[in-house]
């Protein structure tokens, strides 16, 4: 399956790509991240997670973070939330200095964390509702982010009545409810099936378009990071380390068919090249070995 | 190996695990040929210390009618009987009725709704004086690594003290009514009770915490806002399987000091040898404590509308 066209270079911009860049790079800087490094220390010695991670972002702007498994990169978000403390370097939000978990910083995790005794628009709630105090106030605003995800007609439920995207939804509504200057996704997406998965994709992208948020997104699926992602941060694991920051040249607005152009997979070669050619063999699980023959010889599948 | 039960096969089985004993229980009673070893006299002859109503042993009886026959004398008659402390399930079942319009045998004794509703107090203060303390306590323990840590060795060593031997020593401090009772199901009850909800505490999905952290929620409002309501339904299973075991202590309790409750009329009717009404006491601890827990399951499932997923095993 090799491409008889050569790819463009990943850093090759067209100008209305250039254009936007420019323009993302004039906003204020939301989030600097600093000489930041975070050493695990255990009965086994010490293990360096993460080393010397410096990256800024602007604001509005859409960061995706990429790595190999064990490069840190739920560690990092996790600093960035606040829900743990670096070992050294310093994370500084609007040039405040970040400390502990806060309501400026939104998350959405993984797994799903809907509060299972609230029904969906008190799970909304909670954030204005814990902040301000005022119930009747956080709940307007509830059923208007209720409106905005298009699940207003579920407001009523509990969440284990929701399938696994719209679990992932109203998470993404009650972190927003919060108004935070950041919205920090680890892998929010990544027990959804691949049809879901699109959809949310998409729908993420509207709703950032729509009102003023920054993202930080971290994801093991290149695809995702190309189609959602302004700029991919590429970390490489044992340390954790920035391997390349890398502007992404497809242009906006995203569509699923922009991923046969030659922008999508010149940047999807880079992201390869640097995530699975880095030396395999220092990798947690070890090296896999060749499995040993057990049918007849001529009992072939392949 | 864990096959899913239709809702229809659950109901018979149910049924089942009571009728089987009950069953067994009739078949020994009501058919002479699988156990009967005694004879119920109903007419001595002249057998100078038989008489009516007296139960001796098969072989006795067979003597004395070989004895008597041979003497040509009138042999004595009687049926194949059981002995008194296992009376027919008919016996029982009466007595559940008679048990409450039995006078007590002395003056100053108690009527069987005022025995049983002694109890239901012992059991009802001891239950609500340890889960005031050990709630607390046990959410504090599994929400605080510092607390836990500091309590629960300690709770752990204590809960294997059998709390029936401190019944001597709360009678020397709370003298000899209630106030040994009670502590006594406390003492039973607390330790167990600190343990099982810090440990449900702990199995609380941190993740939660956390997503309440990251929408600004600190201090005492985590514990209140996300901890508790989290393990709410599991405390209250927690905490009605620990009221079922505060009843298996109420015997013992009521048994120091001063008897009282119902534990008094089983001894005051064992004496008398009134075994149906001694039967009908028991039983109806347990038919108490299993509706109590019914009712309360019932409640349970009013009151946590989100707690289908788990509530299915």
């Amino acid at each position: 399956m090799s491409d008889p066209r050569p790819l463009p270079s990943y850093r090759d911009q067209a100008a209305p790509v250039a254009e936007r860049f420019a323009r993302l790079k004039a906003r204020d800087l939301l989030l600097q991240v600093k000489n930041l490094g975070k050493l695990f220390k255990s009965a086994h010695g010490t293990t360096v997670a993460l080393k010397n991670i410096d990256f800024q972002t602007h604001r509005r702007e859409f960061l995706c973070i990429v790595g190999p498994s064990g490069c840190g990169k739920s560690t990092l978000v996790r600093i960035l939330a606040g829900l743990e403390s670096q070992s050294s370097g310093e994370v500084l939000l609007d040039g405040k200095p970040v400390q502990g978990p806060g309501r400026d910083r939104g998350m959405v995790f993984q797994g799903y964390t809907l509060f299972p005794w609230l029904t969906v628009k008190k799970n909304v709630m909670f954030g204005p509702e814990i902040n301000s105090g005022d119930s009747f106030a956080a709940e307007r605003e509830a059923l208007q982010w209720l409106e905005l995800i298009g699940l207003e007609k579920f407001a009523g439920a509990y969440p284990h009545q929701l399938s696994g995207g719209m679990k992932q939804r109203v998470a993404i509504a009650r972190a927003l409810a919060n108004q935070p200057r950041i919205l920090l996704m680890d892998e929010p997406f990544g027990a959804l099936d691949a049809q879901t998965r699109g959809r949310m994709q998409a729908h993420l992208l509207e709703i950032w378009r729509k009102i003023d948020i920054t993202i930080i997104f971290i994801t093991h699926d290149l695809d995702e990071a190309i189609f959602l992602a302004d700029r991919i941060l590429v970390l490489k694991a044992h340390p954790g380390e920035v391997q390349e920051l890398i502007e992404v040249p497809v242009p906006r607005p995203r569509s699923i068919a922009q991923s046969l152009t030659d922008e999508f997979l010149a940047t999807k070669a880079r992201l390869e090249q640097l995530i699975y050619a880095a030396p395999a063999a220092a990798t947690e699980e070890g090296s896999y070995p060749m499995v040993r023959r057990m049918t007849h010889v001529g009992d072939d599948v392949e | 190996m864990n096959r899913v039960l239709s809702p229809r096969a659950r109901a018979i089985l149910a049924a089942l695990s009571f009728l089987l004993p009950i069953l067994t229980w009739s078949m020994v009673s009501y058919l002479p040929f699988i156990w009967h070893p005694q004879i119920l006299i109903t007419d001595p002859a002249e057998v100078d210390y038989f008489q009516i109503g007296l139960r001796v042993g098969r072989q006795t009886f067979a003597d004395e009618v070989n004895d008597a026959v041979s003497q040509g004398r009138k042999p004595p008659a009687g049926i194949a009987a059981n002995p008194i402390y296992l009376p027919a399930p008919d016996q029982v079942l009466r007595a559940f009725y008679t048990a409450f319009t039995t006078r007590p045998e002395t003056r100053d004794g108690a009527w069987l709704h005022q025995s049983l509703w002694h109890s239901i107090q012992t059991i009802f203060w001891g239950f609500v004086i340890s889960s005031a303390v050990g709630v607390p306590l046990g959410v504090l323990c599994g929400s605080f690594g510092v607390v836990g840590r500091l309590c629960e060795p300690f709770v752990e060593f204590f809960r294997y003290l059998p709390a029936p031997a401190f019944g001597a020593l709360m009678v020397a401090i709370l003298g000899i009514y209630d106030g040994p009772k009670i502590a006594i199901i406390v003492i039973g009850t607390f330790f167990q009770q600190v343990l099982i909800i810090a440990n449900t505490t702990r199995k609380l999905d941190f993740a939660l915490v956390e997503a309440a952290q990251t929408l600004g929620t600190r201090g005492a409002r985590l514990l209140t806002r996300v901890v508790l309501p989290g393990i709410l339904p599991d405390l209250y299973r927690d905490q009605r399987i620990l009221l079922g075991w505060a009843w298996t202590y109420l015997i013992v309790a009521e048994l120091i000091g001063a008897t009282t409750g119902i534990t008094w009329f089983i001894t005051q009717q064992a004496r008398y040898q009134h075994f149906p009404n001694v039967f009908a006491a028991i039983f109806m601890i347990g038919i108490l404590g299993l509706s109590t827990d019914l009712v309360l399951a019932g409640i349970g499932r009013k009151l946590f509308p989100w707690d289908r997923p788990t509530a299915k095993t």
